[in-house]
């Protein structure tokens, strides 16, 4: 559940300071810089951004859902070309996906400001991984921000397009999952337009074949020389006098622990973090005696320091994994000898429930599965909320890689010689941001899988966005909808069922069928979202304790409103069922064999 | 010897600067965020910074939802350490027990609703006489191990002014009476921010919470329900022998007992006849003998005597 701050009146706003989420700041400092072209591929933490930026007058800007990563940043790489300003945000591992963009577009530039708001998840709070976009940003010679709070990310966004303009290269503004949701007072400004200068024509710049692209390298690494140059005198770079025992270089959030645990201390503060000011670093090591680098994740900027030949401190005194806390700064610290360490918590001795998430009560992706756990299949995941459905009791998926990956690895599977029967499973807004390739592949390739396309008609995990499924844009104008049946059929499966999974039985004849068929078989299994665009609630169902045998067959579905009660039956705890949060499914009932669930009648 | 360089002023420095700590947990859809937005305002009503950092990721399926606000003259850290929190408010019984070791030792306030909401993961235990997988401790136990506890049945409050929903407005009335702030100041936050129709019942909520710690401030023995004890517990599983017995004879190999037996321990010999490959892991719950087609199942759970002492 996010709070949205929309009480900022967006066009009279001179400065005034208002309580934003870092995501909300970010986009803020995006409309005030005058962006006019936003696109972006739903990701926590990144999810708000776009949001956020949605809520703007369509006057003001253009924002999109793109159908991936990729996709996004291509549009705004195509209108920053055009000659205005353009954002993409996604979260770290969509990267990823739009990075082949982003390698190119290093060396063409832009023409209108480009912006780059990449996300990461240290910690992994809902993510596949916790990789280090600073490594991209490296990887691609392209200048990396790093704000440290929701002020810093309102202003490093509008300097990101500044910088983007003066040194003719996209730039990255990293964010973490602390940072894009954690809100304080964000000093807030109007929006300055910037007139739109145009497509200039310039083949040399914008086509990169071989000829061109030769040329343009030279240029990219003269200007990471100047960037780092830009850098060593820029407002981003922070030196704050302190005690001159130890100084400390560090940025983003982490810097904020730093602040809270060692107020005194000497520290460089580097709001970009590539390319990294050499001048300064070195004035500021030779002013102290020694030398830390608190960095969230990789060693990333302390490796580059060390091979400047300074000596520094900081992997072996802070975790390289996970996200860090003041705790973790501390006793790092205390490690470094400079501290003392920290006195130990209340210990109670108690053991935490564990209370891992579930499908929401009602969840057709529940049925799904459940029909699947009966055929007994190799199944090859992908990821959305039906990844849950990995874990005890659905425990029906064998692999879980990345987004779009399912259909391919099951295709791999096949080829292996897996004898299972090989079952892919896909959600709707997965399987258009990159489901469809790995589909013609499996049918060119004459692959024997079966893919069961889950649609939800809506982005679920992420919070609910709208995809090119929905019939609904960013902006919840009416649009096309895809039909998945029809792209099927266009690619070459033969064998195309659209199913309802709240009719279990026929989902279970239906997969079983699709399985014995030979060839890429696809089971569009279609019930919207029980929580998402709307929630829905149906008459509950209650059991009629005294014909429950604790079976507990309906547990199988993992419905979060059916649990025990103390009422016994041979050992077992018979079930009862919340009729708060029970939506009315019916799933449990027909899984039920002696027919005691029932709707509650009055 | 050289003494380790100690950087000058650090704990004493934070520890001095009047930062407060609030940590607000629960599960999804309780309204942690909406207190820690009544917590924020009201900080900021104070003239101080605030910052407020939650992590709900997980929070529309059922996950854990916590959320800390810290407000100060100058706050850095968005996030509590452990051992920082001046207060805890939980808004579901066991997952104020997961935020405990957050409190200040010796003075932190631990505030939590006796609610519990019962995760599936807690019942997922086939196994005869199996207890349930929740926090065992009772608000007793917690109340007497904490430096300032209060557990309290909220949702019956709620409930009680017409609206569970408010539930966590009665936690926030208990929480002002440990804070140092003008009443009018905390109404005003609510009133602000909650929606016109539900204002009358929370702020009688507020009040009620007000009232209730209150008087448990002044007898100890009302901080918790004592009504609330452990779980009982059950006849254990070895007092119970599970049988399950397959006719071979009649198994025409049709596997649905095998692919629906939850605890996965049936399959198929080499004459393709069902067998319990995992005994150990058969819980009697009956399923494949009702499931088959032909009868060729029976499962009998018998009682034995407990073993002697
Ligand atoms: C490359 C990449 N982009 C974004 C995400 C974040 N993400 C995880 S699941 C998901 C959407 C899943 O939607 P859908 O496939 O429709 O399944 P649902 O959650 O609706 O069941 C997204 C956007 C990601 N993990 N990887
Ligand atoms: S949000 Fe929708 S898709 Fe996700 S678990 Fe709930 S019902 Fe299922
Ligand atoms: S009908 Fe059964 S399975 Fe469906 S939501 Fe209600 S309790 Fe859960």
């Amino acid at each position: 559940m996010n709070l949205q701050v929309r009480d900022i009146d967006a066009g009279t706003a001179e400065e005034a300071a208002a309580p934003l989420m870092g995501n909300e700041a970010i986009a803020r400092g995006a409309w005030e810089a005058g962006v006019r072209v936003a696109a972006a591929y739903p990701g926590t933490p990144s999810t708000e951004i776009m949001e956020s930026l949605g809520e703007y007058p369509a006057s003001d800007l253009y924002a999109e859902w793109s159908t991936n990563e990729k996709v996004a940043l291509d549009v705004a790489i195509g209108a920053a070309l055009s000659g205005v300003r353009a954002m993409a945000s996604m979260k770290h591992v969509g990267l990823n996906v739009a990075s082949d963009s982003l390698m190119s577009q290093s060396y063409i530039g832009v023409h209108g400001g480009l912006v780059l708001v990449v996300c990461d998840d240290p910690g992994i709070h809902s993510s596949q991984n916790e990789q280090d976009t600073r490594l991209f940003a490296r990887f691609a010679n392209v200048p990396i921000l790093e704000p440290s709070d929701a002020q810093e990310a309102h202003d490093f966004t509008k300097l990101a397009f500044e910088i983007s303009e003066q040194f003719d290269t996209p730039v990255i503004v990293r964010s973490t999952t602390r940072l894009s949701h954690t809100r304080s007072a964000v000093r807030i400004g109007p929006r300055v337009e910037q007139a739109p200068k145009g497509f200039v024509d310039t083949p040399s710049k914008t086509v990169t074949i071989p000829a061109n692209a030769r040329r343009l390298h030279p240029k990219v690494v003269a200007r990471e020389a100047k960037l780092a140059q830009y850098f060593e005198t820029s407002p981003l770079t922070v030196w704050e006098k302190g005690d001159r025992t130890v100084g400390i270089i560090t940025g983003s959030t982490a810097y904020l622990y730093v602040k809270e645990v060692a107020p005194n201390a000497s520290i460089l503060k580097l709001g970009a973090s590539y390319p990294l000011p050499e001048q300064a670093i070195r004035a500021f090591a030779g002013s102290v005696d020694r030398l830390l680098v608190v960095e969230e994740l990789e060693p990333v900027m302390e490796n580059e320091i060390k091979a400047m030949g300074i000596a520094a401190e900081g992997k072996v005194f802070f975790p390289r994994i996970g996200e860090l806390s003041p705790e973790l700064v501390r006793s790092g610290l205390a490690a470094a000898g400079l501290m003392d360490a920290p006195a130990p918590a209340i210990s109670l001795d108690i053991e935490p429930m564990a209370r891992p998430p579930v499908l929401c009560a009602g969840c057709p992706h529940t049925a799904s599965y459940l029909a699947l756990r009966g055929v007994d299949a190799r199944v090859a995941g992908d990821i959305g909320c039906y990844t849950l459905a990995a874990v005890e009791p659905l425990r029906s998926i064998d692999t879980t890689v990345c987004m779009g990956a399912s259909i391919a690895n099951a295709v791999g599977m096949a080829a292996a010689g897996e004898t299972k029967p090989i079952v892919a499973t896909i959600g709707d807004s997965t399987f258009l941001h990159s489901g469809i390739a790995p589909l013609v592949d499996a049918v060119y390739n004459k692959a024997d899988i079966t893919v069961v396309l889950l649609d939800n008609s809506i982005t679920a995990m992420t919070g609910g966005q709208d995809h090119p499924g929905t019939g609904r844009t960013l902006r919840g104008e009416a649009t096309h909808k895809v039909d998945y049946e029809t792209i099927c059929r266009a690619v070459g499966v033969e064998w195309v069922r659209k199913v309802d999974p709240y009719d279990i039985g026929h989902l279970y004849q239906t997969l079983r069928e699709a399985i014995v068929h030979k060839g890429v078989s696809v089971v569009i299994s279609s019930r919207p979202c029980v929580l998402d665009p709307v929630k829905i609630k149906g008459t509950p169902l209650a059991v009629a304790a005294a014909g429950c045998v604790a079976c507990q067959s309906c547990m199988n579905l993992g419905c979060p409103s059916i649990t025990w009660t103390e009422d016994m039956f041979e050992g077992h705890h018979k079930v009862q069922i919340d009729p708060a949060t029970c939506i009315g499914c019916t799933l449990c009932a027909q899984v039920c064999p002696t027919d005691c669930i029932q709707p509650v009648t009055q | 010897m050289n003494a380790p360089a100690t950087m000058p002023a650090t704990t004493a420095q934070i520890q001095a600067a009047p930062t407060r700590n609030i940590m607000i947990v629960g599960v999804g859809g309780q309204g942690v965020i909406m207190i820690s937005k009544v917590m924020a305002l009201l900080g900021q009503k104070q003239g101080l910074q605030v910052k407020q950092s939650e992590v709900h990721g997980m929070a529309k399926r059922g996950g854990i939802v916590f959320s800390h606000v810290r407000f100060g003259k100058e706050v850095w850290s968005p996030t509590i350490a452990k051992g920082d929190a001046d207060a805890l408010i939980a808004l579901e019984w066991a997952e104020g027990l997961r935020w405990l070791d957050h409190l200040k030792p010796g003075s932190g306030a631990f505030i939590a609703d006796t609610r519990r909401i019962v995760p599936p993961f807690a019942c997922r235990n086939r196994k005869t006489g199996a207890t349930m997988n929740y926090a065992s401790e009772t608000p007793a136990e917690i109340v007497s191990r904490v430096a300032d506890g209060y557990a309290l049945d909220a949702t019956s409050i709620a409930e009680s002014f017409g609206d569970s929903r408010a539930a966590n407005t009665v936690l926030l009335g208990v929480l002002s009476t440990t804070l140092d702030y003008p009443i009018e100041d905390w109404l005003g936050v609510i009133e602000q921010l909650v929606p016109k129709k539900a204002r009358e019942i929370n702020v009688k909520a507020f009040e009620a919470g007000r009232a209730w710690a209150e008087a448990a401030q002044a007898d100890p023995s009302l901080r918790f329900d004592h009504a609330i004890a452990r779980e009982k517990t059950y006849a254990k599983p070895q007092d119970f022998e599970v049988r399950l017995e397959i006719n071979a004879a009649w198994c025409k190999s049709c596997d649905i007992c095998v692919k629906l037996c939850p605890e996965r321990c049936l399959a198929l010999n080499e004459e393709q006849i069902a067998y319990l490959k995992a005994p150990e892991a058969c819980t009697g719950c009956h399923i494949c003998e009702w499931l088959c087609p032909d009868f060729a199942i029976s499962v009998n759970t018998v009682s034995r005597e407990p073993a002697s002492a």
